[in-house]
């Protein structure tokens, strides 16, 4: 019966394909949609995940999220390195500096200085230079991106493409000069603003001038040491706020679902691609049971058992389902990789899948409800109706 | 139980159809005897009662009261299972409208009560096939219905209602959606195949071009039988009923 329900649903090339292209659609939009959200939430964070090797992130306990700067004064790194169970405490500069391009432009930066002595928390992939470039007189690493896009040089010709910074220009930041010593690649953050490195002395100096510019104590753990009791520990005897890197994580995704629009925009998207797709395949999958109701009351007027229509309309269901939801999450990964080298943000993990494979689940079901009530409500005797 | 000989017993059958307003009462006591080996018609006027008395002898339709035996077995006495085994396993069915299932080919379509009855697929096509051959269509096995002429159309679903070989077969108007000729054509491959000594036949018409063929007819009016007459003792009842539908 099995292969009498296949027939019966592939015999009618467009209602099927009407089906599975709802199908289709619904899981596309419940994974391309939510997978830009999941990217954009991971952007927001990507500073914390690049900077990678601290265990802890020491901070003023009114930060909100990792863009949130408020600076601690110097002194306070000492403190932190008495704390009992630190390996080692490095300072991080975070902060925007404005910088004058070649051609009299000023493009604001994303400033990160780097522990002169150690560079900890540098960019994770260099593409040109090495990260000890930046002991080099002025030295700065500029990002790939911004490089790029944002701090290219004009055209050389007109109408050409712009020129990407490169190894050996000049910069000026906070009226300094800044020499690009290396350009590395960096997770896109959520600002989408170039990203600069340089040492912590020079960031000083780049930085406009405030009594206080310690951005974070970035703190590893020693071998062994329980990461939460240590974390209490900092909180406890220098009164500023520790979080473990996924703490400091979570606080700043926290934030942005909590003070922006994104999670409501892109949540509507989601209902709506749900509501759309559970529609068109619902409503063409109960008019495709709804004609064929008669040849459902043949085959009941022949002995076939309710359970088995019934099972001869799930395997109808889960097969379109299948292929609808195999589709959308096909075009998604799709649609991520022609986007991967784009400014566009896209992460698509696994839960995503098992989510939006729920959504075409719960389509489905109720797809498949709807027109086994139907069925297991026929009279066989309407066979014999002309 | 009924004696072996009679295919179907009907005693007192009463059904009623509750429209909301008003109950329409479709059979008042329908008396009827159809033998093992016998093709009965049943004729009538339009909603005098015909299609819910096959119904309710093929097991598809419960009578509010009375008794309906078939092939010995009451249908009341059966579990809503065993009824579907037994109609599986026992009946065949002819419709008006053919009612195949589009998207099967001829053959797939007559393979559907013995895939129904539990074999095989390949084996119930290749089954099938062959009785395909027997009503003439040996070459249109893989054609759709849509492919067919009406006439084919219902030979197809003849070689359908035989495939599984019941020992009753009971045909809504089998004739009347074609001309003459094919008309003619079918009932006589109907007589010649469906027609045995262990099987019965019911056959639901308006169509007085074939009542020839018929051992019996039964006329129907008013949800009763007024008669019952033996065709070849009553050579003139064609014209009768001609009248009468």
């Amino acid at each position: 019966m099995n292969y009498i329900a296949l027939k019966m649903l592939m015999g009618d090339r467009g209602k099927y394909l009407g089906i599975v292209m709802g199908l289709t659609f619904a899981s596309l939009i419940m994974t391309q949609q939510p997978a830009i959200f999941v990217g954009l939430m991971a952007r927001s964070f990507s500073f914390i995940s690049d900077v990678g090797l601290p265990d802890i992130w020491v901070m003023d306990p009114k930060v909100q999220f990792v863009d949130d700067i408020k600076p601690l004064q110097d002194t306070e790194l000492y403190r932190v390195r008495g704390v009992e169970g630190v390996d080692w405490a490095m300072p991080l500069y975070k902060g925007m500096i404005k910088a004058r391009l070649y051609d009299g432009t000023f493009q604001t930066c994303n400033v990160t200085g780097l522990d002169d002595t150690t560079l900890i928390g540098g960019p994770p992939v260099m593409l040109k230079g090495k990260l000890e470039d930046l002991r080099r007189s002025d030295g700065v690493i500029v990002d790939i991106d911004g490089a790029r896009d944002k701090l290219a040089k004009k055209p050389t010709v007109n109408g050409g493409k712009p020129v990407p910074l490169d190894v050996g220009d000049t910069l000026e930041l906070n009226d300094r000069r800044a020499v690009v010593v290396g350009i590395a690649k960096n997770t896109r953050t959520f600002q989408s603003q170039p990203i600069i490195y340089t040492t912590y002395s020079r960031a000083m100096l780049y930085a406009p001038r405030e009594r206080k510019l310690l951005s974070f104590v970035l703190v590893k753990a020693k071998p062994g040491e329980d990461i939460a009791r240590l974390v209490q520990r900092i909180r406890d005897s220098t009164g500023l706020a520790a979080y473990t890197q996924d703490e400091f994580k979570t606080l700043t995704v926290n934030y942005f679902l909590k003070n922006t629009g994104i999670p409501i925009n892109f949540g509507i998207s989601v209902l709506l691609g749900f509501i759309v797709g559970a529609a068109i395949a619902g409503q063409t999958f109960y008019n495709f049971t709804l004609e064929n109701l008669r040849q459902f009351g043949v085959l009941k007027a022949m002995g076939t058992s309710n359970w088995v229509l019934l099972r001869m309309i799930l395997l109808q269901a889960v097969l379109v389902g299948s292929i609808g939801y195999g589709m959308g999450v096909g075009l998604t990964a799709l649609f991520g990789y022609a986007m991967r080298n784009t400014i566009l943000a896209f992460k698509f993990p696994w839960q995503l899948l098992v989510f939006s494979a729920t959504g075409v689940t719960l389509i489905v079901a109720f797809a498949a409800l709807i027109s086994i009530r139907k069925v297991i409500k026929l009279e066989p005797a309407v066979v014999f109706k002309g | 139980m009924t004696t072996p000989e009679l295919a179907v017993k009907c005693r007192q059958l009463l059904k009623t159809y509750d429209t909301g307003d008003q109950k329409i009462t479709a059979l008042q006591g329908i008396d009827l005897d159809v033998h093992l080996g016998e093709l009965m018609m049943l004729v009538g006027p339009s909603g005098c009662g015909k299609t819910t008395l096959i119904s309710v002898i093929a097991g598809i339709l419960d009578q509010d009261s009375g008794q309906c035996d078939v092939l010995g077995v009451d249908w009341l006495q059966l579990s809503s299972k065993n009824k579907l085994l037994f109609r599986a396993q026992n009946i065949g069915f002819v419709f008006q409208a053919y009612n195949l299932l589009p998207t099967l080919t001829a053959a797939e379509n007559v393979a559907v009560p013995l895939i129904i009855n539990g074999l095989k697929r390949q084996l119930a096509v290749r089954k099938a096939a062959e009785l395909l051959e027997k009503v003439g269509l040996a070459k249109r096995a893989e054609s759709l219905p849509s492919q067919l002429s009406g006439g084919q159309q219902q030979r197809v679903a003849i070689a359908r209602a035989l495939v599984h070989n019941p020992r009753l077969i009971v045909c809504d108007e089998p004739t009347s959606a074609l001309d003459h000729q094919t008309g003619i054509h079918v009932i006589e491959l109907l007589k010649s195949v469906a027609v045995a000594s262990d099987r019965a036949l019911i056959i639901v018409t308006h169509d007085a071009r074939i009542f020839d063929y018929a051992d019996r007819i039964a006329k129907m009016d008013d949800g009763r039988i007024d008669s019952v007459t033996v065709v070849t003792q009553h050579p003139q009842f064609n014209k009768e009923v001609e009248n009468v539908t």
